[in-house]
């Protein structure tokens, strides 16, 4: 029996190094394949149909996260405040508020676009626009950010609300002046996180900004694209190359906002001397 | 005087009611999705016949006579789905014992925290390396049929995208075990390996399963990397090597043939989808009232603590962790990663070593 489980141990071992080969080999196969092939006009030319470039999805990108984020962050705190200072976590009410939540964690991204499309494309006539695709978007991330924020609400400790009301701080002023700024690395790497998902989306893009890749949107109404889509597109529709291109482009994006969620958060920590 | 407590009053009142407000807004998207959605997809499945479109063969939307039989569909996305999450778990569980006990405990934390950053790659990213390498990989070595687009690309492809999820939740599984069950059954002659495969994972195994969920979820309602390297040809799988199209792919694809028969019907493949999600969604918590309600009971009960108890209470509570991070750290302040590693990390008191530091004083 030692002997099978020894053996075992070494699957094991297998196992954690297919699942770091796998991994690294994704990061590494799009670095090296497209690293090459990115080019100052791509980022920022004019696109040709015989050589597209992803201006027009970075300015998409940019409108997208503007968007969802002014929307979610302020709705989800507000909700994340309601349930860490205004309730006991008991009652029908609260319940609601969290199987909703949870819920709407849990409804795959592209029936997102479909809702989208059917309230913002159809029933509002906007036809694919870059502010249905924001909005859905933000109804997406909700989740996330009320679940992230309320962690850090909920990890402030009760000693100093009752500072506060001990000092005369009505219920609000506590929280905007002691509560939110204690929890402030916590809300912060939920702000960047949830960016992150923002940029990375794109089932929910197909169905509410219709994948216009060939021109800046003009106006929030207009249709557009974004980078995560692009990809898709380039892909899909035979550019292989700038498929490659705006994929290391993603990439390195959504590197960078993940190692500054973390470094933001431990950077906030120090500088207001947030409680250990 | 007067007139400031007034503000601060109706100030106080303004806000709590803009909380409410922010609090309700979910729940009011929620119902807006049902709605919409049922709204839409309901008239258009009782129109087809819900078993000819649950259960019909055939989906042709464009042709001259259109027939929207979706089963075909539901049954790749399940296939699709299940082939996935059995090479998500099988790598990512051994992944995760591996980073338990059997890796230099130096290395564990860079490793998780690289496997979390990876978490974060957008899944078209993910669609597009199975488009690129593992598609010819499998056309070239693996598919007797000569053909790599397929469910057994995209079960890889799907595989790899949910490992990160399965190897962090497992892991926290594992690390919640009371560390002195692996002391105890180390010190009644069990070996290191022995310990961890048959006391370790079968405590830490709710946690697992919580994973597993979450994985099926994650697996089952992707779009993007499946539908770069799934084929999407909608006919009943037979092969495993053979193009299908999931649901969710059905609907990416038909995106752009929205007309008014084809449109409803993709809205009525969404309803499908979203009610399989609901249906795991609410099985899973049933699951875990259960579980809440067993352990609540025998907790009052108190009978002797016995050791399984304590497992099943402890698992219990890492459960909830996993899958309601809110409602755990309600019910328990310390809950936030931080305080669990230091938790972790802090060594337990031990009395000899005061003691022996007394008899030098």
């Amino acid at each position: 029996m030692r002997k099978f489980y020894s053996a075992l141990k070494i699957v094991c071992y297998v196992a954690l190094g297919v699942s770091l080969t796998a991994l690294a080999a994704i990061v590494v196969n799009v670095l090296v394949n497209g690293a090459g092939k990115l080019s100052f006009r791509l980022l920022f030319g004019q696109y040709k149909s015989a050589s597209p470039t992803v201006f027009p999805a970075l300015v998409g990108t940019l409108q997208l996260v503007l968007i969802a984020i002014l929307i979610a962050v302020p709705v989800g705190t507000g909700c994340a405040i309601f349930l860490a200072e205004y309730t006991n976590n008991k009652g029908k009410f609260v319940k609601a508020i969290r199987i909703a939540t949870e819920t709407l964690a849990g409804i795959p991204s592209i029936v997102y676009g479909l809702f989208g499309y059917l309230i913002f494309v159809v029933a509002f006539g906007w036809g694919y626009s870059m502010l249905g695709g924001g909005i859905t978007l933000a109804i997406m991330i909700l989740p996330t950010v009320v679940r992230s924020t309320e962690e850090s609400l909920l990890a402030v400790q009760s000693g100093l609300r009752e500072g506060a009301y001990a000092l005369g701080a009505s219920k609000v002023r506590t929280i905007f002046k002691i509560v939110l700024p204690s929890a402030a690395s916590g809300v912060v790497t939920a702000i960047i996180l949830s960016i992150g998902r923002v940029v990375s989306e794109s089932a929910v893009l197909i169905l509410t900004v219709g994948m216009v890749v060939n021109k800046v949107p003009e106006t929030l109404l207009s249709p557009g694209t974004s980078l995560a889509l692009d990809i898709y597109y380039f892909a899909s529709h035979g550019y292989p190359n700038e498929a490659a291109a705006t994929a290391v482009v993603l990439l390195i994006f959504v590197i960078c906002l993940n190692l500054l969620a973390s470094g933001a958060g431990k950077l906030i920590k120090r500088k207001t001397g947030e409680a250990k | 005087m007067k007139n400031i407590h007034k503000f601060i009053n109706v100030r106080e009142k303004v806000m709590r009611g803009v909380f409410l407000f922010s609090a309700v807004f979910s729940i009011l998207a929620l119902a807006t999705i049902t709605v919409f959605l049922f709204a839409n997809g309901i008239p258009f499945i009782a129109k087809t016949g819900v078993g000819k479109f649950l259960a019909g063969m055939k989906w042709a939307p464009l042709a001259d006579q259109p027939s929207f039989g979706i089963f075909p569909m539901i049954v790749a996305s399940l296939y699709v789905t299940a082939l996935s999450v059995i090479f998500g778990i099988g790598v990512g569980l051994l992944t995760a014992v591996a980073l338990y006990k059997f890796v230099p405990k130096k290395i564990v934390a860079p490793i998780r925290q690289v496997i979390n950053l990876l978490a974060g790659i957008p899944s078209v990213i993910f669609g597009m390396f199975g488009m690129t390498v593992i598609v010819p990989f499998v056309r070239d070595y693996i598919a007797p049929t000569g053909v790599g687009y397929g469910i057994f690309s995209a079960s890889i492809v799907l595989g790899i995208m949910i490992l990160p999820t399965i190897v962090s939740v497992s892991s926290d599984a594992l690390n919640s075990v009371p560390e002195s069950y692996y002391e105890g059954a180390l010190a009644l002659g069990a070996t290191k390996e022995q310990t961890t495969f048959k006391v370790m994972l079968p405590a830490a195994k709710s946690g697992v399963f919580a994973g597993v969920v979450l994985a099926i979820g994650r697996a089952i309602g992707e779009t993007m990397a499946v539908i770069m390297v799934i084929g999407g040809s909608p006919e009943l799988p037979e092969s495993v090597f053979q193009s299908v199209r999931t649901l969710t792919a059905n609907i990416a694809m038909g995106a752009m043939e929205l007309t008014t028969d084809a449109r409803a019907a993709l809205i009525a493949c969404g309803v499908v989808l979203f009610v399989f999600t609901l249906l795991l969604n609410v099985s899973f918590s049933f699951l875990k009232r259960d579980k809440t309600e067993k352990s609540a009971k025998k907790e009052k009960q108190k009978t002797a603590a016995t050791a399984e108890e304590q497992v099943e209470f402890s698992q219990e509570e890492s459960l909830q962790k996993t899958l309601n991070p809110l409602q755990a750290a309600t019910l328990q302040e310390d809950t936030t990663p931080e305080n669990k590693r230091r938790q972790r990390n802090t060594p337990d008191p031990q009395p000899y070593r005061t003691e022996k530091e007394g008899e030098e004083q």
